[in-house]
Order: C-alpha cells, then structure tokens, then sequence
C-alpha cells in the first residue's frame, strides 16, 4: 500500500526514493512467495504423479523423481472406466452450462426490461432463494424424482438447470442487463422487433462478457459437483468424473484414505487429469472472465 | 432491422397482428414478462416453494417412504434437541465457519490489496493466485488428503525444514477442522478478484486528499479503502456464511466424518440420516434447522450493515 498511496507523479528525495525502492522490493518478495505457496500443492501433485512407486511417500521427497513414470496417466484408464466417465460428465455439464445460461438469460431479461405486475415482489423472492440451503428443498426433491423413477437417470441433475435453478445467475444477468441503455430497446421497437427480438437481436450480444463468466462459472460448478451425482446416481455405469474419481481413489487402497499407497502417483495423476478441462475453460475465457468480474462488480 | 414484411410475419407470426389490436400494451407487457420468467418461476414454485412446504411436512413424521409413515408431531425436533451428534455436527460446522469465513475474506482482502500495488504480470499473479479456488470439489479434497498427511505430506514436510513438528492433521480430532480451514484459504483466492475489481473503483482523488492532510498508510486503508470495500465484504460476507454452513464434500471424502466425528458437519450428519440410514423426517427437522440457523446469521449481517456498510453517495443519517 505505502507505494501506490505515495504516488509517482511527485519528485522525491533521495531518501523517499530509497524508501520507494524498498518497498517495491518487499512488495514483489511478498506476491512472489505467495504465488510460490499457492503453487506448490499443484507442483506437488504433479511431481507425485510421475513418481515411480518404490519413491512414494519418500521422506524428503524429491521433487524431481529419479526415474519419471509418465505411464500413470494411461495405465488407470485400461482397468477402470474413466472414459464413460468422462463421456457422462461431459454430456451433463454441456447440457446443464447451456441450459441455464438459456433460461436465465431469459429470465433475467425479464426482470431488468419488462414491467410487469408482481416483478419486484418476485424478483425479491428470487433474491432471498439465494439464503435457502439446497438441502431443505433436497428430500422432497429426492421424493419427487423418485416417484417419477428417475433415480439414477440424470434428469434429477438436468431438469432444474433447464429451469434456470441459479438465482446468482439470474441476479449478476439483471445487473449486467440493467447498465444497458434503454433507448436501445425503443430504437428496436420502431424497428419492428418484439420483447423477444430485443432480447436476442440487442442485449444477448451485448451480455456476451458476462455470459462468458457464467459459463466459466457453471462450467465448473457442474464439471466438480460431487453432492447431486452422489444422491441420484448409483450405478457406476452412470458415474460422473467426480464419482468415479473418488471410487478409484477408495478403490482397493490399504489402511483407508491418505495413507501410504503404492497407487498415489496414478491417483494424483487421474485428478490433475479430472482438472484439466476446467483449466483449459478458464485458460481460454480468462479475459471475458476478469473483464466481466469487474463490469459486474457486485453491488448490494 | 431491413426485414421484408413476409419476413416480419414469418417471425412474428400472422395471428399476433390481429392479438395486439386487441390487448393494450401494458397487458403485452404483463404477459411477455411472464412468459420471459416462466422457467424460474416454474422452479420456484414447485421445485423450492413447494417442496419447502413438503420438507416442513416430512418433518413431522417418521418415515422411510417405503414401509413407515407415521406423523410423531415435533418429535423429530424435541429428538434433535436431545441428540448428541447433532450438538457435534453443529458445534464443529460452526467453528469452521467462525474459522473459515474471517480468514478467507481477510486472506481474499490482502491478496487483492499486494495485487492492486500496480505490479508488473498483474495477470500472471492473478491467475496463480484464483487457480485454486477453480479446480474445487473431489479432486482439491483427495489432493489435500495426500497434502495433509502427517508423514510424507507437504505441508509436514515443509514444516520440518522449518524445524517444526507438524501436527497430524486430518487425523487429529484437534487439527482436523484447522486443516479445512487451511484448505479454505487455500482457495480465498476465488473472492479475491471481486475485491480487485472493488480496489479498482475507489477514486484515487480520496487517498490523494487524505495525502495532503497528512494522513499514513494505515489511516488510508482504515478509513478509505475499508469503508469503500464495505459493500464487497457485506455480499461476500453473506454469501461466505451460506456456503460454509453446508460445508460437506471435505469431511465425506477426506475424513468420512471422523476421527471420533470431529468433523461430522450438518450436513454430512443429514445425509447419513437421510440417505443411509433414510430416516427422511429427522433429516428434514435437521435441514430446517440448518436453515433456521442460516437465516439467523444472514439476518444479524444484514441488521448490522447499517452500522459498517458504506454506499459512496449516500448521506450519513
């Protein structure tokens, strides 16, 4: 803080200048060791996942194994089905990214654009669905896709997205849709284009920065969501990622959970595996991400 | 828009021309709004309204949905007063929040506040810092479990070089709870572009002023960049206090509740009674207390904020 408060534009004295090149040096020493701390379980992981096995759990462990095994990023997927894994997972978190970001695209026009009668006392209600625990409604819910025998379909983790279940999705929407002039609707409108027009023609271009966050955001939500595939799946077959990982990690591992285990490098290979496409995402929209995150602040 | 009347019909159809003739625009706008909101609304009927009013309803009886049925009344809450494990799980989920929720916003404050020091790779610093608060879930959960480990894990091993005897962790009834926590701030880097982009909007003309009268760092941040930040604190605050609540996947995965249920949190503790063992009443009684208890704190942040959330603009009463 001493540095951007001081400011730049001033002259300084030799002493303030000293002081000025200090405190950038303390200042880079504190982001750069940070960064190394933040870092170093991933390092980690991946120095672990190409450990040859009589090196696991060496103590001190050597961070460049003496013999790199990359084969542990194979070998597990010929003995355990991580490809329908995948395969299933992928199939959710598209229909799911794409389904919510439709729906409460739409809802959220809705809410910023139209005036309707009830719409703040809705919209409110939406808010405060947001302080609800998933797990009030989860029994019912539970009960319901039960008695529809869709336990064990994925309907139980679809249906609600296509519903426009997040209602952090349709707020941060409303508020992006809301710093849109309005004049851009009349200009529609005397163009011929309907509510729905505007709302495809005008402002779903315009939103794209922060449809991109969501997409990011729900990208990762359902690509790591462990609690809705472990209630209504449980048949391997329908396993997601999240699922099957934990079923390998538990597998035939002695002396249960993190202990000594011969199979650590393949599992710490198959979870930077299970990371990778929520990397690449991020990687990718990384500048609509931070763009939008700033656009949207979030305001009360 | 150069649509050609054919096109115009085609998109907007024949029938409606004659419809708008008839309905004032106001009640356009009416049934457009509604048609606009009709998924949302849908859910929230019947996949939350509904099925809130059916969990209060499951709550007093005892039922597996299968064999049993039976209405006890308020028995399953008078139980839940009574019942050990409960107290455990809540006890222990309340720590974690006490614990997590001020770290990982103070941790989330202080990274973007060393970020917001115009440092050159601003974007290369950025991205390793929110990394980990992306790749959340099973994965961090088995990652950590291996981190943990008392013996051949890296923080341990770290702590060794240091010269310190690392705790054991996870497997510590002690030091289990710590070690979400740590986990936790491991991520704080998620809420930390939100207080960059907060950082980001406060007039540099306020720390200028302040300058001039005299005021040092320390003030600065006390009484510029604090209150500014206050609205970004009180939405991340509440947002925080929801999620840690319903903190579960660490304590299934990694500990599986124990050792001796020092981290059987509340809603581990549900989905045992619910989906292990289905008694579907108690666990509903446990979710509306879970809420109860949720809407308790939310509401305390929310009467509090007239006293530490500042809106610039806004005049002080």
């Amino acid at each position: 803080m001493t540095a951007v408060v001081a400011g730049s534009r001033r002259k300084r004295t030799p002493a303030q200048q000293a002081r000025h090149i200090i405190g950038r040096i303390l200042l880079y020493a504190l982001v750069a060791s940070g960064a190394v701390i933040f870092s170093m379980p991933f390092l980690w992981m991946l120095s672990t996942s190409v450990t040859p096995k009589e090196w696991v759990g060496a103590v001190p462990m050597r961070w460049i194994p003496p013999r790199i095994v990359i084969s542990n990023y194979w070998t597990p997927w010929s003995n355990f089905p991580f490809l329908l894994f995948y395969r299933n997972t992928i199939f959710i978190t598209f229909v799911n990214v794409i389904g919510v970001l439709l729906s409460a695209s739409l809802v959220a026009f809705g809410f910023a654009r139209i005036r309707f009668v009830g719409r703040d006392v809705i919209f409110l209600t939406t808010l405060a669905t947001m302080m609800l625990p998933g797990q009030v409604t989860l029994i019912p819910q539970y009960l319901l896709w039960s008695r529809l025998h869709a336990i064990n379909t994925y309907w139980p983790l679809i249906a609600p997205q296509l519903l426009a279940s997040s209602a952090y999705d349709i707020f941060l929407l409303r508020q992006f849709y809301m710093t849109i002039n309005t004049e851009l609707d009349d200009a529609a409108r005397i163009d011929g284009c309907g509510w729905f027009g505007i709302y495809r023609r005008i402002l779903l271009p315009l939103i794209a920065p922060a449809i991109g966050v969501l997409a990011i955001i729900n990208f990762s939500y359902n690509w790591n969501d462990f609690f809705g595939p472990l209630i209504y799946l449980n048949d391997p077959n329908k396993f997601t990622v999240a699922l099957g990982l934990r079923l390998f990690q538990v597998g035939r591992s002695a002396g249960g959970g993190g202990m000594l285990d011969v199979r650590m490098p393949q599992i710490m290979a198959m979870t930077i595996e299970s990371m990778i496409p929520v990397l690449i995402t991020f990687f990718l929209a990384q500048r609509y991400f931070v763009q939008g995150i700033v656009i949207t602040g979030v305001k009360g | 828009m150069a649509e050609t009347p054919a096109q115009v019909e085609r998109i907007a159809g024949p029938i409606t021309t004659r419809r708008r003739l008839a309905l004032s625009p106001r009640a356009r706008d009416n049934i457009a709004g509604y048609l606009f909101i009709s998924p949302w609304l849908i859910n929230m009927v019947f996949l939350i309204s509904l099925a809130m009013l059916t969990s209060l309803a499951i709550s007093f009886y005892d039922t597996d949905f299968i064999t049993t049925f039976e209405p006890v009344g308020l028995r399953n809450y008078a139980q839940l007063i009574h019942d050990p494990l409960f107290y455990k799980s809540l006890v222990n989920t309340a720590y974690y929040t006490f614990g997590m929720v001020p770290l990982g916003i103070a941790f989330a404050i202080a990274i973007a506040l060393l970020l917001n020091q115009k440092v050159a790779w601003l974007g290369v610093w950025r991205t390793i810092y929110y990394l980990p608060s992306i790749v959340s879930g099973v994965a961090v959960s088995i990652l950590w479990m291996y981190l943990l480990n008392p013996r051949f894990g890296l923080i341990n091993q770290g702590l060794a070089l240091l010269g310190i005897q690392g705790p054991k962790w996870i497997y510590s009834e002690d030091w289990a709870i710590p070690s979400f926590i740590l986990m936790g701030i491991w991520a704080a880097g998620g809420n930390m572009l939100l207080y960059l982009a907060g950082l980001q909007g406060i007039p540099t003309e306020l720390y200028e002023a302040a300058r001039i009268d005299g005021a040092g760092s320390w003030p600065c941040f006390w009484h510029i960049t604090l209150p500014m930040l206050s609205p970004t604190i009180f939405f991340n605050l509440i947002m925080s206090i929801i999620g840690a609540w319903q903190v579960f996947t660490q304590s299934y995965v990694m500990t599986g509740g124990g050792p001796n249920n020092a981290t059987l949190t509340m809603v581990l503790y549900l989905f045992r009674k619910a989906f292990q063992q289905f008694h579907f009443g108690y666990a509903s009684a446990l979710a509306w207390a879970l809420f109860a208890i949720v809407m308790v704190f939310t509401l305390l942040v929310f009467r509090s904020s007239d006293v530490w959330v500042f809106y610039a603009g806004e005049v002080r009463k």
